[in-house]
């Protein structure tokens, strides 16, 4: 009998939760696609309208902004996959003396991320002449700690017997990384490339330092440079604005779901 | 395995990521380190050595003094409040009831949304008199708040909205460890005659404490790293009482120009980093020996 | 000469004079700009640069929308640190000091130097060419400027029993109808203030700047190295501030800038402090009967002088430079100015875009536009010095801590001097 009541009790007061932490969200959305005076004042039925993104898309090129933001996490998630790869197998297959040094090293990179040295980072980028590029955006975040970590551990699992018999028949290290190791880590791969793109879709601060013209504008940025009007703000735009520029993410959240959160999992158990 | 690494291998694993690393992670925080002890060039006269007078004035700067508490006021804030929101959530979720995939949905989606996002979600949010915040006062006959023009509530406006963004993504950690736990555990207490609360706490807590480790440094990481809702939402104000350690760098440097001091306001956050790793690092050890 | 030798003649002297107009080398020119108000300024902008490059073919020109004031003007500085500056860019006017420490724009009287130009440069508004120049050069053309004006609700002062064609002048006259015009509800919360003024961030530190001038004070002198921040005319200034939220005339706490036309539009405010950039905005948009009037002063009216100038960057070559000057000229041109006016509330700064049929039929259909003119005369320029993002954050954090209660005038001025006197020092 308690059992029952307990259930419905928590089932309730989860649900409540839930829809408190999503208001936010979810009015915003509303907004999105109701007329500016219901912004401020909520009205149940009041009439759609798309106008709002209609709107959005003329005032800004967020299609130039998609493209950039696309073309940059491109850039970022295969450089990673290749580098953090190489440096995890190396860590693993190889033993040399100064190892653990190395290891530690690059390690600092997960507390001190390349935004802490924002001023430092500009100044090198100014230097090579690299200011206002996409190559520019991505560059600190090639090599990544967190994915060389996630790689390492991933390929420790691999069984050396594995390995060994591969290089009784003959395997170089290049032919026994990518028929052996790599196949084996494919889930994390996976599960990294989620965490990799979810990151740097919502990078901001380096790209808005970074970035002077729309050309090279990530999404980020653009929205950021749409919605400070200084004074008078449209609301029902920007919230549209919003919207459309998080909607891919969205979007590709609810389909893959189940996969995301059992990737995002994956990439938090050690 | 124990093979010898051939040079050349180790040029191409090796060397090249870690330089690519290298640069944009510690050769930037010693040229901090350097460009900190020379003041700003400008048209008319080339920067010139100055010794320890940008510290000097760190230590003359009564916002630095505001900005140091908020950071740590901050990061004491919305850490146990995201991880203690985080395990809940997960419980909720995990557990067998209707509805949790929709509970679930609500709260990872923060998650999926950039920062500047979640920003002008809550600025609007936060709008008085206009906002849902304001509206929904207004329901029940109070008088809208000031969130972001009062100093007593900036920051905690800010910390409401970093836990938003986070608890989420922590939720899911503590999901992949709270379906870890084995079943029989639990039962074993159950037979035992311990209530829910007591397998809680005896049980599924210390079992979760990896995962606790792993989230609390990434919560801290981030309170350092994230300051794009401060950017759009309060520009540090009123009076910089929403000022963040790393936005005050942004300021000083990006909006006063002031690249001098903004290398000695980095050497100190690389400084304070480094004492919370070395920190977190013996906290660590020591637990695993006593493990 | 026969007709034929006459027909020649002028053929070839048409011919010179346009081969002498396309050997103006091809320039490609950036230009930056900025939208500080609610407008749809950037179609305008848009639509004013291609008719330019429309009637300049040899020329390209790309308007880049750069964000808000203070964002472009960081983007702008980048870039020209990077040794890739815009050519051209319309940026505060407030960043004269900062350009031109840094190195980066021509005089532009310089460049102008023809009788033709001279008498150009000096058919602008002299209140707004005041903060364009340094040490007797011109180093900027105003092109978006403004004056905040006082906004109030015609309906809510018939309603509060008020002449609604008698907007207050002086700052009693304010508080008093102020008390007038809030209305509180059932539960004791107030429905609609008496007026609101933001207060918080650099469009709090504009509007203030009114204030004092209206004390018959001033915050920056035109050598930039001198702050007038604690005189008795700021501490009166925030006296009256204060004085406002006590008598439940304005909301207490910090005000932004970015929510107040919402707020007036909305009915939560019965008027409002805010730049004439807004008019268009707030014409589009109020449901109600509303009327301009200046901003009522404390001895006699006085008002800041806000908005953006274009100035040209150092890093150019002769025909970039000379296209750009060509740009600037059609931009601030009387029928463009007065485009650009009549789409956003800006004041025209040239009276000759003032005499153009369409500013005339303008000012007849919304005679508020004339208000922020009127107010020019009364107004000084906005606060500006060496190192301006610097000092004015002192100046600012004065202005946030007192009305939000966290220290009281006198001190937060004496402090906010002693740290704007220090970094000035280097300048004296």
């Amino acid at each position: 009998m308690t059992q029952g009541l307990d259930k419905i009790l928590w089932t309730t007061f989860g649900l409540l939760f839930a829809a408190i932490w999503g208001l936010p969200f979810l009015y915003s959305v509303w907004t999105a696609f109701h007329d500016e005076i219901y912004s401020a004042n909520f009205v149940w039925n009041a009439p759609l309208t798309l106008e709002n993104f209609a709107e959005a898309w003329r005032a800004a090129p967020f299609a130039l902004y998609f493209l950039n933001t696309f073309i940059l996490i491109s850039i970022v998630l295969v450089a990673n996959l290749v580098l953090c790869t190489l440096v995890a197998y190396a860590f693993v297959r190889y033993r040399f003396r100064w190892a653990g040094y190395l290891f530690a090293l690059i390690m600092v990179q997960l507390l001190i991320s390349p935004e802490i040295l924002i001023v430092e980072n500009y100044l090198t980028l100014s230097r090579i002449g690299m200011i206002d590029t996409i190559l520019g955006i991505a560059l600190p975040y090639l090599t990544s700690a967190f994915g060389i970590f996630l790689l390492r551990q991933t390929f420790l699992t691999v069984p050396v017997s594995l390995d060994e018999a591969a290089q009784i028949e003959g395997a170089g290290a290049w032919r026994v990384l990518w028929n052996i190791y790599v196949p084996l880590a494919k889930p994390v791969y996976l599960a990294y490339a989620l965490v990799s793109i979810s990151f740097h879709w919502n990078n901001f601060l380096w790209p808005l330092i970074v970035t002077n013209s729309p050309e090279v504008r990530p999404v980020t940025v653009g929205l950021s440079v749409f919605a400070t009007v200084e004074s008078g703000v449209e609301w029902s735009l920007v919230n549209a604005a919003t919207l459309m520029t998080t909607a891919p993410l969205i979007v590709a959240f609810i389909i893959f779901q189940r996969q995301f959160v059992a990737n995002f999992m994956r990439a938090g158990i050690k | 395995m124990n093979k010898r690494l051939p040079f050349g291998l180790a040029v191409i694993m090796l060397v090249i990521p870690t330089l690519l690393l290298v640069a944009f992670t510690h050769y930037p925080a010693l040229r901090a380190l350097m460009n900190s002890f020379w003041n700003n060039a400008s048209s008319r006269r080339p920067s010139k050595f100055v010794g320890v007078e940008n510290y000097q004035a760190l230590l003359e700067d009564d916002r630095l003094v505001q900005v140091m508490l908020n950071s740590t006021f901050y990061a004491i804030g919305t850490i146990p409040v995201a991880i203690g929101l985080a395990i809940g959530m997960a419980l909720l979720v995990n557990a067998k009831l209707p509805g949790t995939s929709l509970m679930r949905l609500s709260f990872f989606m923060p998650t999926m949304l950039p920062m500047i996002a979640v920003a002008n979600i809550w600025l609007f949010f936060y709008a008085p008199g206009i906002g849902l915040a304001s509206q929904i006062l207004g329901v029940f006959g109070l008088p809208p708040i000031n969130f972001l023009g009062r100093t007593e509530t900036s920051l905690i406006s800010m910390m409401f909205v970093a836990v938003w963004k986070e608890a989420g993504l922590f939720m899911i950690f503590y999901l992949a460890a709270l379906q870890a736990v084995p079943e029989n555990l639990k039962d074993a207490a159950r037979l035992e005659g311990a209530g829910r609360v007591r397998i809680f706490f005896n049980i599924v807590l210390p079992l979760l404490r990896p995962t606790t480790i792993f989230v609390a440094v990434n919560a801290l990481i981030n309170a350092f790293r994230l300051v794009d809702h401060v950017i759009v939402m309060t520009r540090g104000g009123p009076n910089n009482s929403s000022a963040l350690l790393l936005y005050y760098i942004y300021e000083v440097t990006f909006s006063q120009r002031d690249f001098a001091y903004g290398a000695t306001l980095t050497v100190l956050m690389v400084g304070l980093l480094g004492i919370l790793a070395a920190v977190q690092y013996w906290v660590l050890n020591r637990k695993a020996h006593y493990q | 000469m026969t007709i034929l030798t006459k027909l020649a003649g002028s053929c070839c002297t048409a011919a010179v004079f346009s081969l002498a107009a396309t050997s103006l080398s091809a320039a490609e020119l950036e230009f930056y700009f900025p939208v500080g108000v609610n407008a749809p300024a950037v179609e305008t902008i848009q639509a004013l640069t291609d008719e330019w490059a429309a009637q300049n073919p040899q020329h390209s020109v790309k308007a880049i929308y750069a964000g808000n004031y203070e964002e472009t003007t960081t983007k702008a500085l980048t870039a020209a640190n990077a040794g890739q500056p815009p050519q051209v860019a319309v940026l505060l006017s407030i960043d004269l000091f900062t350009l031109i420490e840094e190195d980066v724009i021509v005089a532009i009287s310089d460049i102008a130097n023809t009788p033709q130009d001279q008498a150009w440069i000096n058919g602008f508004y002299p209140g707004f060419m005041k903060d364009a120049q340094f040490e007797g050069k011109t180093y900027a053309i105003p092109f978006q400027r403004s004056t905040p004006v006082f906004y109030y609700n015609k309906d809510a002062f018939r309603a509060a029993g008020l002449d609604p064609e008698t907007p207050p002048k002086t700052w009693d006259e304010m508080i008093e109808m102020g008390k007038k015009l809030t209305i509180k509800n059932d539960s004791g919360n107030v429905t609609q203030w008496g007026t609101r003024i933001p207060t918080l961030g650099l469009g709090g530190a504009w509007l203030f700047g009114g204030l004092v001038v209206s004390k018959g004070d001033v915050l920056t002198t035109e050598t930039g190295i001198e702050a007038r921040i604690d005189t008795p005319a700021t501490k009166a200034s925030l006296e009256f501030l204060l004085e406002l939220s006590k008598q439940e005339v304005m909301a207490p706490g910090g005000i932004s800038w970015g929510d107040t036309p919402k707020a007036f539009l909305e009915g939560q405010t019965a008027s409002m402090w805010t730049s004439t950039g807004n008019l268009a905005f707030v014409e589009e948009n109020a449901t109600f009967d509303w009327g301009v009037g200046f901003l009522p002063g404390g001895d006699g009216p006085g008002a800041p002088i806000g908005g953006g100038n274009f100035y040209i960057f150092e890093d150019t070559t002769e025909e970039e430079r000379a296209a750009a000057l060509d740009f600037i000229k059609f931009m601030t041109a009387p029928a463009n100015a007065a485009k650009w006016s009549i789409a956003t509330g800006y004041v025209a700064p040239r009276p000759d875009a003032w005499d153009t049929p369409e500013m005339k039929a303008y000012a007849e259909r919304l005679p508020q536009a004339l208000v922020a003119l009127d107010q020019l005369q009364f107004a000084e320029r906005e606060f500006a010095t060496f190192q301006r993002a610097k000092v004015t954050q002192y100046l600012v954090d004065a202005i946030e801590s007192v009305v939000t209660g966290n220290a009281e005038p006198a001190e937060a001025l004496k402090n906010a001097q002693e740290g704007a006197d220090a970094v000035l020092a280097d300048y004296q």
